[in-house]
């Protein structure tokens, strides 16, 4: 007789049952004759057993929306995402009047974004143009900057809950406030959050396109200077800002994109503020 | 590598996440930090190679600088209370309890080792790949683990149906 000896490692292949059928037949000899030895592989069987019954029922909970997101991510052809239906915008009131700058705004984006070239040519113009943002823009990038790269918890009240976001914020802002429907540019919105201003609260909303760009609104109730102005358009970093302002309400929409589409974009939410 | 593929992916990184780490919450903060890995190293997968492999193998890695970072004995802030599935009776949550609990005090390396094998039934020699250990460290730490585990369930809480009666 020339077997080779049982080893550890049989032992544990022959509860993993990965042993050829010549070899398990020697295990099993080698067992009987060695019951210490089987209640330790009985042992071990039954942990693995009841690790599997232990863990097993996660694999029937539903997904969280933040793993099927990232399993998603980007898949998604940009194209799908514009398709889907049209907004009502009836449907969100958004806030107060508008007055008759948009002419004006339109042009200030078109000029801006022939200027895109001047306004990036030189670190001097972008240092400049950064020591001469308004709190609000400001304000707002350093916003985006914080909030806007957090995979796990980039907003407090997320867009499926979208009613108690409306009312949250309506409430603490004390005005009515409610996210603009940008799904016809391809951004979904995420949801919102709560942020100290200057004085008081202000608000954040975050979208996001199906390559997974984030952008964010950020709404302020705390504009004095009571003058109103058509698109302005501030840089910090990567981050490109369109701001303005309307009565005691501050906007500003920013991104890491290119101007020409922060501008359709901010055009499109000036349009639905407008329209209510 | 396609998102139905991940998707089908999905359930079974989230029960091993929760397996190594007992936490619901940092189990599936694990899981994402293994799909964004995933997803921006996707040049270095080849296609047609074993993608659950490869997942886990990231997940192993994410895991080991984490605890690097952050020592042991952290408590994620917050959200500390932790959701072991369980089953209905009283009597079954109690040994249920004493099996998470002994499965947390099992080194790490061992405990990754023992739920490939016992939750991914993954052949040793899938092991030793996605976790980068020779084949015999495998089965030492599988040696290992499955003992250390024995023992704390035997000196715990005495298993009666596990042991034979001589």
């Amino acid at each position: 007789m020339s077997k080779l000896p049982i080893t550890e490692a049989d032992l544990h292949a022959y509860v993993d049952a990965v042993l050829p059928d010549d070899r398990r037949a020697e295990v099993e000899d080698f067992l009987a004759a060695q019951p210490e030895e089987a209640s330790r592989l009985f042992a071990y069987q039954a942990q693995k057993d009841a690790l599997r019954q232990l863990f097993n029922p996660v694999l029937d909970e539903s997904l969280p929306a933040e793993l099927l997101e990232l399993a998603e991510k980007p898949i998604v052809p940009a194209m799908e995402a514009m398709a889907t239906p049209a907004v009502d915008m009836k449907k969100r009131p958004f806030l107060s009047r508008w007055s008759m700058q948009r002419i004006a705004a339109s042009f200030a984006i078109a000029l801006l974004s022939g200027l895109a070239g001047w306004l990036g040519h030189g670190q001097y113009q972008a240092t400049e143009r950064m020591a001469q943002m308004t709190p609000l823009a400001r304000q707002a990038a350093v916003a985006h900057v914080v909030y806007s790269p957090d995979i796990k918890r980039p907003v407090e009240v997320t867009a499926d809950q979208e009613d108690q976001l409306v009312k949250w914020l309506t409430k603490r802002l004390g005005t009515p406030v409610s996210p603009p429907k940008l799904g016809t540019l391809g951004y979904e919105l995420i949801g919102g959050r709560l942020l100290p201003g200057n004085a008081g609260p202000v608000a954040q909303f975050m979208y996001h396109d199906s390559s997974g760009q984030r952008l964010t609104l950020y709404v302020s109730t705390e504009q004095t200077v009571s003058r109103d102005t058509g698109f302005r358009f501030a840089r910090e970093g990567a981050v490109n800002v369109f701001y303005w302002v309307d009565g005691k309400f501050g906007y500003a929409l920013s991104a890491g994109i290119d101007k020409g589409e922060l501008a359709r974009v901010a055009t499109a939410v000036y349009d639905q503020l407008e329209n209510k | 590598m396609d998102s139905r593929t991940i998707l089908a992916e999905l359930p079974r990184l989230r029960r091993y996440a929760r397996a190594m780490v007992g936490d619901r919450a940092v189990a599936d903060d694990l899981v994402q930090d293994t799909l964004e890995r995933g997803w921006s190293r996707l040049a270095q997968w080849r296609p047609g190679s074993d993608l659950r492999a490869w997942l886990f193998g990231i997940m192993h890695n994410l895991r080991v600088d984490q605890l690097r970072c952050q020592g042991p004995n952290t408590q994620p802030l917050g959200e500390a209370e932790s959701e072991a599935p369980m089953r209905a009776t009283q009597s079954d949550r109690l040994e249920v309890n004493d099996l998470a609990a002994a499965l947390a005090r099992l080194p790490e390396e061992q405990r990754a080792v023992l739920l490939l094998v016992a939750l991914e039934e993954m052949s040793y020699e899938q092991i030793a790949s996605t976790l980068g250990i020779p084949l015999g460290t495998v089965m030492s730490r599988l040696s290992r683990g499955r003992e250390r585990l024995r023992l704390m369930l035997d000196g715990h809480h005495p298993v009666a149906h596990l042991r034979v009666v001589r």
